[in-house]
């Protein structure tokens, strides 16, 4: 499990690689929360990560919260089958742009 | 050297010279000596002085050292006396032996006084170190006890209140498997004063404590408002909102809560975050997805809350499946997930239908094998039958408040100033909304009531005419009339009678408002007219898609509407 932060103009792309899960907590926190102010908005690139349990579902949730809530601008890209099931099941797409 | 306390240190020894000399050295250090001569004195002394370190010869008459050591290390249990021993032996197996006895070190003769004060000094600091251990152990230890009790005393409470239900009827099968003292996953059930059956699994995020802490409020709700006959959206839109006020952000509750309805053999199922259930169709042996078609409660705000449920047919003997994801998430040793396919093929495989729930449970648990589980694991298996199967409701009557009131008259006037000021539309929805059904249409009875109560103040109390309302220009002017209106009233009022009787499968509203206004020529108007523009601004259409029926009586000052519920 490991994650990767990159950023392009007033976007954060935010790579989680492997097992997205409890473990992951503060790293992933610290991803967004130790960005840039001029950041405005937020790329989960899932195509490293091999499954998420719900308490990754809480993390992008906090972060959805961080970027601005119901304004907030989150894309989640390049899911895996397995990590597009769960988004599903939890009908995530109605809170965030899944592709 | 740091600064040493005085010790009580014994020295055993059947030469009376050496114990002498030994023991002045010792005492010279500063250390308080008392003297044994043989190992039974040693043990005696042992008992009654309480000496801190041993010095303890090896070569004695009556017992020798080495039997002594051993027997006052059983007497001191788990605290730390180090022995010394004192010995002219210079082989290494004896030397050896001395330490596989039970002592610590030993010290061979003639005593060398300065490594005599450091062995002394360096057993001192471990002994305190030792003393340290155990202090803190035993804070450890008690703190852990209470924390224990306190657990234990949490859990009566939580198991209380979460499993007041009627989980061991005879249509019901569950399994509830905690990864820990408390369970993150919730499995409730409670009859409906209809006589149908609410059935929730809820599954938090996390486990343990944390998770099952939101589970009480979450239980509180559905027992007390499915007692009361609320539907699944007004318990489900009650939750959400408890959920979402005390959950931090990131936590939520994964739900899917059934409505079963025997008398129709039917059951109606809201969903959000769990993975797919299946329906069983006794007959066909087939299985039917139902899926998550919601986000998990506790995400979304009250106004965007969805409590739209689907509808499926259940016929006798049919069964639902539920889980939470600790089934088709459990891992064998290799780390594979259960996965939907091997469930289904408990399914296929599967000869008689009784035992689907102890095959699941069966599989479940040789595909984890010796691993065991690493979330809360929660089974439930729901068959349809008739209604006598599972006997009939207990509702408490004599409370009152389980069925809500449904025989009573209630007559409410405002008048003068306060008719003016006064907004009576909280107050008398709230009446309303005791009764159960009528709460689940809170929504569109506020509306009914803001209608008749605006068209009796407005048209009736104040004189407007609604045919103002036309255009943008119209409604400015209304609103200006209005102000002034109220302004120069000087004698108004409007009462509103309701009467709510009980029918047999559920009951009948009637609302009569009465305004002290002149009333209108409402005779003269065609029954087609009256429900459609005829009286513009009155909002009769938006009345009629509420109610069975409108009717107005006297000069037009009266109007009454009735509306009539079915219990599901």
């Amino acid at each position: 499990m490991s994650i990767g932060t990159s950023v392009s103009g007033n976007e954060l792309t935010v790579q989680v690689e492997g097992r997205f899960d409890f473990s992951a907590h503060q790293e992933f926190r610290d991803a967004y929360e130790k960005s840039d102010d001029s950041v405005k908005s937020y790329v989960i690139d899932m195509s490293k990560a091999t499954y998420l349990d719900s308490s990754a579902l809480g993390m992008l949730l906090l972060l959805r919260d961080h970027a601005g809530g119901d304004t907030a601008q989150v894309r989640i890209t390049r899911c895996n089958q397995d990590v597009k099931k769960i988004l599903t099941i939890s009908n995530f797409e109605q809170l965030f742009s899944i592709d | 050297m740091e600064a040493e306390s005085p010790l009580k240190v014994l020295i055993a020894d059947d030469n009376k010279s050496d114990r002498m000399i030994l023991s002045a050295i010792v005492k010279k250090m500063g250390h308080e000596v008392c003297e044994a001569a043989d190992g039974l004195e040693a043990i005696d002394q042992f008992k009654t002085q309480f000496p801190d370190i041993i010095l303890l010869d090896v070569i004695m008459p009556n017992m020798d050292g080495q039997e002594a050591a051993l027997e006052i290390k059983a007497l001191a249990g788990e605290d730390m006396i180090p022995i010394i021993f004192l010995t002219s032996l210079q082989d290494a197996h004896d030397l050896a032996k001395c330490l596989d006895s039970g002592g610590d070190d030993f010290l061979t003769k003639p005593y060398n006084k300065v490594i005599l004060q450091a062995k002394i000094n360096a057993f001192s600091r471990m002994r305190r170190m030792h003393h340290t251990l155990q202090r803190q152990r035993d804070v450890i230890r008690d703190n852990n006890e209470y924390m224990v009790h306190e657990q234990e005393v949490a859990k009566a409470v939580y198991d209380n209140v979460t499993h007041a239900g009627c989980l061991h009827l005879p249509n019901l099968k569950y399994l509830l498997s905690p990864f820990s003292v408390f369970n993150g996953d919730v499995l409730l059930a409670a009859r409906k004063p209809s006589g149908s059956m609410h059935i929730l699994l809820g599954d938090f995020t996390g486990h343990g404590l944390p998770a099952a802490i939101g589970a009480m409020p979450l239980a509180e709700i559905f027992y007390g408002m499915t007692a009361k006959g609320f539907s699944m959206e007004g318990i489900l839109r009650e939750i959400n909102i408890k959920l979402k006020n005390i959950l931090p952000i990131g936590y939520f509750c994964c739900v899917c809560m059934v409505n079963l309805n025997f008398r129709k053999e039917e059951i109606e199922v809201w969903m959000g975050g769990l993975p797919d259930f299946y329906l069983y169709r006794h007959d066909s042996k087939a299985i039917e997805n139902v899926i998550s078609t919601h986000l998990p409660l506790g995400v979304l705000s009250s106004q965007a809350f969805d409590g739209n449920t689907q509808k499926y047919s259940l016929r006798k003997n049919d069964k639902l499946y539920m889980w939470s994801d600790g089934i088709v998430e459990s891992r064998n040793d290799f780390g594979d997930l259960f996965g939907e396919e091997r469930l289904k093929d408990i399914f296929k495989n599967n000869q008689n239908d009784d035992q689907l729930f102890d095959e699941i449970i069966q599989t479940v648990n040789e595909f984890t094998g010796e691993r065991g589980k690493d979330d809360d694991t929660t089974l439930l298996e729901v068959r349809m039958v008739d209604e006598s199967e599972v006997g009939e409701v207990n509702i408490d009557l004599s409370s009152g408040m389980v069925t809500g009131p449904l025989d009573w008259n209630m007559c409410y006037t405002l008048r003068g100033d306060t008719l003016k000021t006064f907004n009576p539309m909280p107050l008398m929805l709230s009446i309303l909304s005791d009764v159960p059904y009528l709460n689940g249409l809170s929504g569109q009875l506020y509306t009914l009531m803001a209608e008749l109560f605006s068209n009796a103040f407005e048209h009736g109390v104040l004189s407007l005419n609604s045919s103002l309302k036309q255009d943008a220009q119209g409604f400015a002017e209304y609103y200006r009339q209005r102000e002034n209106a109220i302004k120069e009233l000087k004698y108004g009022q409007v009462s509103f009678e309701f009467d709510h009787k009980p029918l047999a499968d559920g009951g009948k509203l009637v609302i009569k408002v009465t305004d002290s206004g002149s009333g209108f020529d409402y005779k003269s108007k065609q029954d087609k007219q009256f429900a459609n523009q005829g009286y513009s601004g009155r909002g009769i259409p938006l009345i009629l898609s509420i109610c069975d029926n409108i009717e107005y009586l006297g000069d037009g000052n009266i109007v009454k509407v009735e509306l009539s519920w079915v219990a599901d």
